[in-house]
């Protein structure tokens, strides 16, 4: 189920700007099995939070209508090279990942 | 003809089962995110009301200087991707709406102090549609739209 997150921060002008990456099936629960025709159950990520240095940068709040494989990027005041940004998924059914990086 | 009623009572019970079932699922997940993620904005089919439990407002007024961008065709509605941007003061909320889709909320990003408004996703399109993307600061909800095309839908199956 849980892949992995791939994150990157830059410093540049005073901003940092965040891109990642997240592995994830986001099935809304709407979408029907072509094989067997069947409802595929929900499955996708319904809170991504972002921190700087242990500050909440950005909580993103998502239903499936995201795209498979989430990608999110967004940007800060602030941030030198070295801080720690993390990125913390949560999805529906429980299933959790977290990632660091270090901003450059 | 009893057996008739029986078969309907059952399929009736089974399908209220299976719907207690993704009910118990949701009551599974842990507390914190019940009581952060706003189930009922998100899996609302009318825009105004999903607004409404998502932000406490049915629609945005024009302004705020909101950028959308997003491709004039997407070949493939599974993946459109959408970077909404404001030059408004103080944003703490932007949230993204295919007006399109069956379920038209697609995503809300709170932003902390430090947060420029300025986020990027990728969101999946059923057909043809106006992306809305709605800014919210302290006291005024701005909002603006921009259509896509789509080609093929990203929601079908």
């Amino acid at each position: 189920m849980a892949g992995n997150i791939k994150i990157r921060a830059k410093a540049e002008g005073g901003e940092t700007s965040v891109k990642a990456l997240m592995t994830h099936p986001m099935e809304t629960g709407l979408r029907k099995d072509k094989k067997t025709g069947e409802i595929v159950p929900a499955h996708f990520i319904t809170e991504v939070t972002c921190k700087w240095k242990d500050k909440v940068v950005l909580t993103a709040l998502w239903s499936g209508g995201v795209s498979q494989n989430p990608y999110l990027a967004y940007k800060f005041k602030g941030g030198q090279a070295g801080d720690p940004v993390e990125l913390t998924w949560v999805d529906n059914k429980g299933g959790t990942e977290t990632a660091t990086d270090k901003i450059a | 003809m009893i057996d008739a009623k029986r078969r309907i009572l059952l399929k009736g019970s089974l399908a209220a089962g299976a719907v207690g079932v993704a009910v118990g699922a949701g009551l599974l997940a842990p507390r914190a995110v019940l009581a952060a993620w706003p189930e009922a904005a998100f899996h609302a089919t009318d825009i105004k009301a999903g607004l409404k439990a998502l932000i406490g407002v049915e629609a945005g007024e024009a302004g705020g200087d909101i950028t959308i961008k997003a491709p004039d065709i997407a070949e493939n509605g599974a993946v459109v991707p959408v970077t909404v941007e404001s030059t408004a003061t103080g944003v703490k909320t932007i949230v993204i709406v295919a007006e399109g889709n069956q379920t038209p909320l697609i995503a809300s990003f709170n932003l902390g102090e430090d947060a420029v408004p300025s986020v990027s996703t990728r969101i999946k399109m059923a057909k043809t549609a106006n992306i809305q993307a709605l800014v919210q600061t302290a006291d005024k909800t701005y909002t603006a739209t921009k259509e896509v095309k789509v080609t093929i839908g990203g929601c079908g199956g």
